[in-house]
C-alpha cells in the first residue's frame, strides 16, 4: 500500500511537472505582457515598461523564466509559497488572489456537486428501478438533450428566465390560473409514470398528484407566500413528519415501528424548541453556532435512536440522526427567511435572484442576511453546473444499478424472502455506488477546472476569472496559478478515486 | 404425445430471440452490426438529420477554402474575403452588412413556407443571421470531423502500441496520457486557439491533437486483454509480425469501442469549441462560429431573441444528432446493452402460449414423431450458439427449464 501510494506520488510529481512546464512555456510564447504598456500614453511609459521587465523578468527566455517559476513554486513544499506577482492586478501576490478565488469556486462547485449527487443518484435509481417505463424513456432522453446542451447557452436561458422574469414575478407575485393547471399536470404525470401500476392505480395517483401539485401552488398564491415565503411551526411540523415517514422507510422500512417512533420523537423535541431557538438565533448570529447545533443536531437524533431503539439501536439511531438533521435544517431556512422583506428592501431594484458575482456589495446585516444573500447568487451557477452532472450521475447510476440488479446474489437475496426494500438498499444499492463514488470523485477534480465558463456569465470572481483574465492579458503567472490548483486537485481527486474503489471493493487491490 | 405440438412453438416461447437469431444466422458480423444500426429507428433518424443539416450547411452559403480570411474592400468598397471562395445558392454572405429590413426581425415563415429576405433575421449591423449561423455550422462540423480524426489516429495508435507492447513504452505513454489529461482542455483548448487562432481548420487540428486521451486509454485497455487471448497467439506461431497481428487480429475486434468513443468525442468537440469560442479563444473575427455569435449577442437577449435562438439550435442539434447516432452504434456493436424485451411483455408472450410445461417438454426426445421437431430445434440452436451467450437470459423466462 505504501509502495503504491509513493509510486503514484512519484508519478504525480512528474506529470505535474512536465504539465506545467507545457502550459508556462505556450502561455508565455503566445502572450504580450506588454501590450497595454506600449500603447499607453503615459509620460513615464518606458520606466513602467522597464519596471514590468524587472519584476517579470521578461528579458529571460521563457524556459529559464519557468524554471525561476518554479523555484518559488517548490517552496510551498515548505509552506512559503511564491507563484509570483500578478501585474494585471496591481502586483498582488498570486497566492493571494489565488485563495480568494479558490474560496468562491469551491463554494460554487460544493453546492453544484452536492445538488448533482443527490438529484443524479435519486433520478437514476428511480429510471434503473422503472426500467423501459415512460418515465425512463424520457428521462434517457432528456439526459441526451442535456449532454448536447451548450453550458453558456442554458446559463442565458437562466439569466433571462430563472432570474430576470422570475424577479419580476417575484416582485409582483400574482399565480395565475394557468400556471396551477399546468403544476398539477406536471406533477400527476412525473408521479403516475414514475409509480407506475395498473392503469387504475395509475389513474389514481395522477389525481391525488394534480390535486397535490396544483392545490398546493394555489395555496401559496392565494396566501401570498411568494410575497413573504415562511415556513412557519406548521411547516417545520409537516416537514418533519414527512422526513420522519420517508427516510424511515427507505433506511429501516415502515414495518420497524422503533425507528419511526425514534425519528417522530426527534421532530418532536425539535417542534418544542422551536421558540427558544429563535431566541439562541437573535442573539447569537454566528457560524459557529450553526455548525455547534448541527453537531448537536446529529447528536440528539443517535441519542433517542438509542434509547427507543430496543433490539435495533444502530437503525434507530442513524434514522433519527438523518431526521434530526433535517428538521435542524428546515429551521434554519425558516429562520433565514424571515429576512426576506427586510432583505427585499435592501438590494438592488434587480430582484432577488441575482445574475452577477457571488455576493451583494455593501450589503448591510447579520448572518441570516448574508447565507440568503449567498444563496440568491449561487442559485443560477449552481443550476448550470449541476444540470450536466445531474444527467451523467443519472446514467451511471442507472447502469451501475441494472447491472448489478441482475447479478446472482441480488437473485438470492430476493429467494431468501427479504423485501423489496432491503433488496434494493442493502444488497444492490450498496453496491451499485461503489462505481458512483469513484466517478463523482473524479467528476469534482474536473469541476473545479471546468467551471470557467459559468464563472465568466456569471461574473464570479473565481478560478475562472483568474484563467480568462491572465490569459487574455498575457499575464503567465496568474494562468500558472490557476493551473498548480486546478491541476493538484484534478491529481489528487484521482488518486482518491482509485483509493476509493480498493476501499469500498475489497476485491481490488491496489498495487 | 397425443396432440402434435406445431412446428413453430420453439420459436414462439423463444419469443423473439429464436426468430432473429434464425434470421441472422451466417451473416457476418459487419453485417450484423450494420443490420442492427440500421434498425435503429433514432440513431437512423439522427443520421439523415445531420447529413441534412451538413448539405444545407455547405451548398447554402458556400465556403472559403485557403487563403487568411481576412476581409479586404476592393475599389468599388464591397468587402471580400480572402481565399478561394465557392459561392452558394443563398445569395448573402456572413460578413456584409445589408439594410436592414423589418427591424432585423425574422423573415422565415413556415405556413405559408417563404424564406423572406432574412430568413433568421439580421443582426444590429444588418448582417444576415441566416449566412451567419450556416457558416458557424460549417465551422463546426469541420472542427467535429477533424477533432474525431485527429483523435482517432492518435489515440487508436498510442493505445494499440501501450496495450499490446506493454512495458516501458505503455508507462511512457501513460504518463504522456496523464499530463494531457490533467491539463483542463479549456486551457490548452485557449492557449492553442490563442497562439493559432482563428482558423477553424487549425483549430480542429489542434484540438483533436488535445482528445484523444480518453481513447487510447480505453483503446489500451483492449489491447490488453485481447493480446492474451488464443487466436493472438495462434497468429504469432503461424509468424505473423507485430504489425499484422495488431492491425488484422486485434484491432477490428476493438473496432466497436473505438468507433462508438470517437463518435462521443465529436459530439463533444462541437460543445468545447463552441464554448472556446464564446470565451473568445476559439474562431475569431473576421470568421464566424457559433459560440461566437451567442457570446457577441447574449446581453441582447430581451431584444433580439433571434441571434441567440438560432445558433444554439444548430450546436444542439449537432450535439445531438452524433449522440444518438453514437447510442445506435453503441447498441449495434453490443447488443448486450440493447433495449430488452421488457419482464411484462415477456410475461405477456409466455401466458399467451397454451401451456408452458408443454412447450418444455419438447426439449427431451420423447417419441419418435417427435424427432424431427427437435432435430430442427437443436439444429437451430447449434447455429445460432449458445442461448446464454446473450446474457439477458432473466428476461426469457421461457428457455428456463
Amino acid at each position: 500500500m505504501l509502495t503504491f501510494l509513493l509510486r503514484r506520488l512519484g508519478a504525480i510529481l512528474l506529470v505535474l511537472l512536465v504539465a506545467s512546464f507545457i502550459v508556462y512555456t505556450l502561455t508565455a510564447i503566445g502572450s504580450d505582457p506588454l501590450r497595454d504598456l506600449r500603447g499607453s500614453s503615459a509620460p513615464n511609459r518606458e520606466e513602467q515598461i522597464a519596471y514590468r521587465i524587472e519584476i517579470l523578468n521578461l528579458d529571460l527566455p521563457p524556459v529559464v523564466r519557468y524554471f525561476t517559476w518554479l523555484g518559488g513554486a517548490a517552496k510551498c513544499l515548505i509552506l512559503q509559497c511564491d507563484l509570483g506577482v500578478a501585474y494585471t492586478r496591481g502586483n498582488q501576490p498570486v497566492t493571494e488572489a489565488l485563495a480568494s478565488a479558490a474560496g468562491s469556486t469551491i463554494q460554487l462547485v460544493t453546492a453544484a456537486t452536492i445538488i448533482a449527487i443527490l438529484v443524479g443518484v435519486t433520478i437514476g435509481i428511480l429510471t434503473a428501478l422503472r426500467q423501459y417505463s415512460g418515465f425512463d424513456y424520457s428521462v434517457t432522453f432528456l439526459t441526451f438533450i442535456v449532454y448536447s446542451l451548450p453550458i453558456f447557452w442554458v446559463a442565458v436561458l437562466l439569466k433571462e428566465y430563472g432570474a430576470i422574469r422570475f424577479n419580476e414575478f417575484l416582485a409582483d407575485p400574482n399565480v395565475t390560473w394557468l400556471a396551477v393547471l399546468i403544476t398539477g399536470l406536471i406533477s400527476g404525470v412525473v408521479f403516475m409514470s414514475l409509480l407506475g401500476g395498473s392503469w387504475r392505480t395509475r389513474l389514481i395517483t395522477f389525481g391525488s398528484a394534480f390535486v397535490a401539485g396544483a392545490g398546493l401552488l394555489g395555496l401559496l398564491g392565494v396566501t401570498n407566500w411568494f410575497a413573504q415565503p415562511t415556513i412557519g411551526l406548521i411547516g417545520v411540523i409537516i416537514t418533519g413528519i414527512g422526513a420522519a415517514v420517508g427516510v424511515t422507510a427507505i433506511s429501516t422500512g415502515l414495518a420497524i415501528r422503533r425507528a419511526l417512533l425514534a425519528s417522530l420523537i426527534t421532530v418532536a423535541i425539535w417542534v418544542a424548541a422551536y421558540f427558544p431557538l429563535q431566541y439562541l438565533f437573535f442573539y447569537v448570529p454566528e457560524g459557529w453556532m450553526l455548525v455547534l447545533l448541527g453537531i448537536a443536531a446529529i447528536g440528539i437524533g443517535i441519542l433517542v435512536g438509542i434509547l427507543v431503539g430496543g433490539d435495533g439501536k444502530r437503525e434507530a439511531a442513524r434514522t433519527a440522526a438523518i431526521v434530526s438533521f433535517i428538521a435542524f435544517f428546515v429551521i434554519v431556512i425558516d429562520r433565514v427567511l424571515l429576512v426576506y422583506p427586510d432583505y427585499v428592501q435592501r438590494i438592488p431594484q434587480s430582484g432577488v435572484i441575482a445574475t452577477i458575482g457571488s455576493r451583494t456589495p455593501g450589503l448591510q446585516g447579520d448572518m441570516w442576511f448574508e447565507i440568503l444573500d449567498g444563496f440568491s447568487h449561487l442559485v443560477l451557477p449552481t443550476i448550470a453546473l449541476a444540470v450536466v452532472s445531474i444527467a451523467a450521475y443519472t446514467r451511471y447510476t442507472r447502469s451501475s444499478l441494472l447491472e448489478v440488479m441482475n447479478q446472482d446474489y441480488v437473485r438470492t437475496a430476493r429467494a431468501k424472502g427479504l423485501t423489496e426494500r432491503t433488496v434494493v438498499v442493502r444488497h444492490a444499492m450498496r453496491n451499485a455506488l461503489i462505481p458512483i463514488a469513484t466517478i463523482i470523485a473524479f467528476d469534482i477534480g474536473a469541476l473545479i477546472g471546468g467551471a470557467v465558463i459559468t464563472e465568466t456569465i456569471f461574473a464570479w470572481k473565481g478560478m475562472g476569472s483568474l484563467f480568462v483574465d491572465g490569459l487574455e492579458h498575457g499575464d503567465v503567472n496568474l494562468v500558472m496559478g490557476f493551473f498548480v490548483v486546478t491541476g493538484v486537485l484534478a491529481v489528487i481527486f484521482n488518486l482518491i478515486a482509485d483509493l476509493l474503489y480498493s476501499a469500498l471493493d475489497p476485491r481490488i487491490r491496489v498495487n | 404425445m397425443a396432440t402434435p405440438i406445431p412446428t413453430d412453438a420453439p420459436q414462439d416461447r423463444g419469443s423473439e430471440q429464436t426468430i432473429e437469431q434464425k434470421a441472422v444466422a451466417g451473416m457476418s458480423q459487419g453485417a450484423l452490426v450494420r443490420r442492427r444500426f440500421f434498425r435503429h429507428k433514432l440513431a437512423m433518424t439522427a443520421l439523415v438529420v445531420l447529413v441534412l443539416i451538413i448539405l444545407l450547411a455547405f451548398t447554402s452559403v458556400g465556403t472559403v477554402i485557403g487563403g487568411t480570411g481576412a476581409l479586404q474592400a476592393d475599389a468599388s468598397g464591397v468587402l471580400t474575403i480572402n481565399g478561394w471562395r465557392i459561392p452558394g445558392w443563398w445569395p448573402l454572405d456572413w460578413w456584409t452588412a445589408y439594410p436592414i429590413v423589418n427591424g432585423g426581425q425574422p423573415t422565415l415563415t413556415l405556413w405559408p413556407f417563404s424564406l423572406g429576405e432574412h430568413p433568421f433575421g439580421q443582426d444590429t449591423l444588418g448582417k444576415d443571421v441566416f449566412a451567419q449561423v450556416m457558416r458557424g455550422t460549417q465551422q463546426s462540423i469541420t472542427v467535429m470531423f477533424l477533432v474525431g480524426l485527429v483523435s482517432l489516429i492518435v489515440g487508436v495508435s498510442l493505445g494499440a502500441v501501450s496495450g499490446y507492447f506493454r512495458g516501458w513504452s505503455d508507462s511512457l505513454i501513460m504518463r504522456f496520457t496523464d499530463v494531457i489529461i490533467i491539463i483542463p482542455i479549456i486551457v490548452l483548448g485557449s492557449i492553442m486557439g490563442k497562439l493559432f487562432g482563428g482558423n477553424a481548420f487549425v483549430f480542429g487540428l489542434f484540438l483533436g491533437i488535445l482528445s484523444w486521451t480518453g481513447l487510447a486509454r480505453l483503446v489500451r485497455g483492449d489491447f490488453l486483454s485481447l493480446r492474451e487471448r488464443e487466436f493472438v497467439d495462434a497468429a504469432r506461431v503461424a509468424g505473423a509480425s507485430n504489425a499484422r497481428i495488431i492491425f488484422r487480429h486485434i484491432l477490428p475486434n476493438a473496432v466497436g469501442v473505438i468507433i462508438v468513443n470517437t463518435t462521443l468525442l465529436m459530439s463533444a468537440a462541437v460543445l468545447t469549441e463552441a464554448a472556446l469560442s464564446f470565451l473568445g479563444f476559439g474562431i475569431q473575427y473576421p470568421d464566424v462560429s457559433l459560440g461566437q455569435i451567442i457570446s457577441e449577442y447574449r446581453e441582447a437577449f430581451r431584444t433580439r431573441p433571434w441571434l441567440f435562438w438560432w445558433p444554439g439550435l444548430f450546436i444542439i442539434l449537432l450535439a445531438l444528432c452524433i449522440n444518438f447516432v453514437g447510442d445506435g452504434l453503441r447498441d449495434a456493436f453490443d447488443p448486450r446493452q440493447q433495449a430488452k424485451v421488457s419482464r411484462r411483455k415477456a410475461a405477456r408472450a409466455v401466458a399467451a402460449i397454451p401451456s408452458v410445461q408443454a412447450v418444455t417438454m419438447v426439449e427431451g426426445p420423447t417419441s419418435a414423431s417427435d424427432a424431427p421437431y427437435i432435430d430442427e430445434f437443436t439444429d437451430l440452436g447449434e447455429r445460432s450458439g449458445p442461448p446464454d451467450a446473450r446474457g439477458d437470459r432473466g428476461d426469457r423466462p421461457g428457455d428456463q427449464p
